[in-house]
């Protein structure tokens, strides 16, 4: 009997949900975004406004939906990177090996073993504070997890008997490492995007929380966290919202890839 | 001994590339600390005037050198932004406040952690380990500043157990700084309790099935006497490394929820200092945390060794 994978399940049921409503949130929001009003400051949720109005009267609820956006964008942006430049460095150095792959592994060593918000800091001081440095740092510090795990799954392959027959039967390097080898790793690969999108969504919001990440006007999760915070006394809704909605994404990741594992072990 | 010399060389030789990777990366950045100070209006002579004060005209190896020595000898000169401060005494003030933090975060991660992490292996697969699983599964997904929010709402503001914004210094009221500081610690520690349950858990589980278990079992201990007797300290060795980890973690945790809570410890001097460019502090600050986290990875590497003489002589 097969045991049903309720954390793949209940992962994608949560990240469909939030996908469906940052979507409708790209093309319509109930309010608009930018639009203050007075009147509405801090305004408690009602039927109007489902989840209240922010420190400048703006529809929290609206401002939510664009925000879970930039998260999304962010986060995809950053896991293409990281797995684009890792999946290529780590099959070639995993099917390669030799001096380069030495120096590479022993590099990737030092920046696994470093706290990654810290090197975000060192990255954004250098280069600036904003939406798109904050993707290139944290696209950049994710190629090591891909690098390590590719690696170690194309040494596992490489040496076995489907890659000696395509040899065989004259296939290229490059045609085993991307033909060959690569689709049977999929699922490994998909587990580490989905912890990848995991520490993005984390990584962004703790920037944007920061100051460093998205730049107002644009609205963003972390961002909006950080401007509730001076209100907690009287609007504690403002900082609710957002942040429901944070552990909501990042919790539909780490389900879904709690799931995978679980697949690729069973 | 032999071990031990190798460790701590390789531990001088990651501070010293972290050292030129920070000081490179800060060299080569466009605008400098005069321009940044003096605004882009400011007269060429009068930049001029303040890169040589800062020693900002010179080569960039004599550069590295220069701040090198002067860093070893625990000088990493003037903030630019915090006049009459020089860095040194900045950091001397933030810096305690930042590892007391984190000690106690991490004294709340194993207090929580080892029995959570026994209770779920010794019942793997039924009732109680399902809903620990579950449960931290959840509560790791809760960003350390989110959950930093809600604990200030209920118990600053609510149930009114401590002062928001109310920080102590430890040299005024050591005990008063700590109390303040549960709250904070408490918001670092819980979303990583998850993972160092499962690797607990984990550890426990793969020494469980081993020959000196049957053994311990077949002299007629219980299965408490053999768990917390022979089992746990075996598994423990693995898990001192995965600490290690976890307090770089923390470490990092922790500049963030200074954040939340006002304190000022490293994480805002650092926050404030990279949105002022006062680079002398950002490189400082950089180097220390770094020193700290490798410091505690040697540390460890030298507790596993004494805990498992096979490391020894391998």
């Amino acid at each position: 009997m097969k045991k049903r994978n309720y954390n793949l399940i209940i992962g994608l049921t949560i990240t469909g949900v939030l996908l469906l409503f940052t979507l409708i949130g790209q093309f319509w929001t109930p309010y608009s975004i930018t639009e203050t009003n007075v009147a509405l400051k801090n305004a408690a949720p009602s039927l109007e406004h489902l989840m209240g109005c922010d420190n400048l009267g703006r529809d929290i609820l609206s401002r939510v939906m664009k925000g879970c956006g930039t998260t999304f964008f962010v986060a995809l942006l950053t896991v293409a990177i990281g797995s684009v430049f890792g999946t290529i460095i780590g099959a070639l150095t995993g099917f390669y090996g030799g001096w380069l792959d030495r120096i590479v592994m022993r590099i990737n060593d030092i920046l696994l073993s470093f706290p990654s918000v810290l090197l975000v800091l060192i990255f954004i001081s250098v280069i600036g504070k904003g939406k798109y440095n904050v993707i290139l740092a944290l696209g950049i510090l994710f190629i090591p997890s891909f690098v390590r795990m590719v690696r170690s799954e194309v040494i596992r392959y490489k040496e076995q008997e489907f890659v000696k027959s395509a040899r065989v039967l004259g296939a290229g390097n490059m045609r085993i490492i991307f033909v060959h080898i690569l689709p049977n790793i999929s699922v490994s690969m998909l587990t580490t995007a989905a912890i990848g999108f995991n520490n993005a969504v984390l990584a962004e919001a703790s920037m944007s929380y920061l100051g460093l990440g998205v730049q107002p006007p644009e609205p963003s999760l972390g961002r909006m966290l950080s401007e509730a915070q001076g209100y907690v006394f009287n609007a504690p809704w403002y900082a609710i919202w957002p942040g429901i909605v944070i552990v909501l994404i990042i919790l539909g990741f780490s389900l879904i890839s709690e799931g995978l594992r679980k697949m690729t072990e069973s | 001994m032999k071990y031990v010399l190798k460790k701590f060389i390789s531990l001088l030789i990651t501070l010293f590339v972290i050292s030129i990777l920070t000081f490179t990366a800060f060299s080569v950045i466009p605008g400098d600390a005069a321009l940044a100070k003096l605004g882009i209006d400011a007269s060429p002579e009068a930049i001029a005037q303040l890169q040589e004060q800062y020693g900002l005209d010179k080569p960039i190896l004599e550069r590295y050198a220069d701040w090198a020595i002067h860093a070893l000898q625990g000088d990493f000169g003037q903030s630019f932004n915090y006049s009459r401060m020089s860095v040194s005494e900045l950091l001397a003030t933030r810096l305690p406040v930042t590892i007391i933090l984190a000690v106690m975060s991490l004294l709340i991660i194993v207090v929580i952690s080892l029995p959570l992490g026994m209770l779920s292996a010794k019942f793997s697969g039924k009732w109680p380990d399902v809903v620990i699983n579950q449960t931290t599964q959840v509560t790791m997904a809760i960003p350390s500043f989110f959950l930093g929010i809600i604990l200030t709402v209920i118990f600053g503001i609510g149930l009114k157990w401590f002062q928001v914004g109310g920080y102590v210094s430890p040299d005024k009221d050591f005990w008063g700084c700590v109390r303040y500081l549960i709250f904070p610690a408490i918001a670092v520690a819980i979303p990583k309790i998850a993972m160092v349950v499962k690797f607990i858990r984990n550890s426990v589980l793969s020494e469980i099935n081993k020959d000196y278990v049957r053994t311990a079992y077949s002299k007629g201990n219980d299965e408490n006497q053999v768990l917390y007797g022979h089992v746990l300290r075996n598994a423990m060795i693995p898990v001192i490394t995965f600490l290690a980890m976890v307090v770089a973690e923390i470490l990092t945790g922790s500049l963030v929820i200074e954040q939340v809570f006002n304190i000022p410890g490293m994480g805002r001097l650092l926050i404030t200092s990279i949105s002022n460019r006062d680079f002398p502090v950002v490189q400082a600050s950089v180097i220390y945390i770094t020193a700290v986290v490798v410091v505690i990875n040697f540390i460890v590497d030298i507790i596993y060794q004494l805990a498992d003489p096979r490391i020894r002589t391998s």
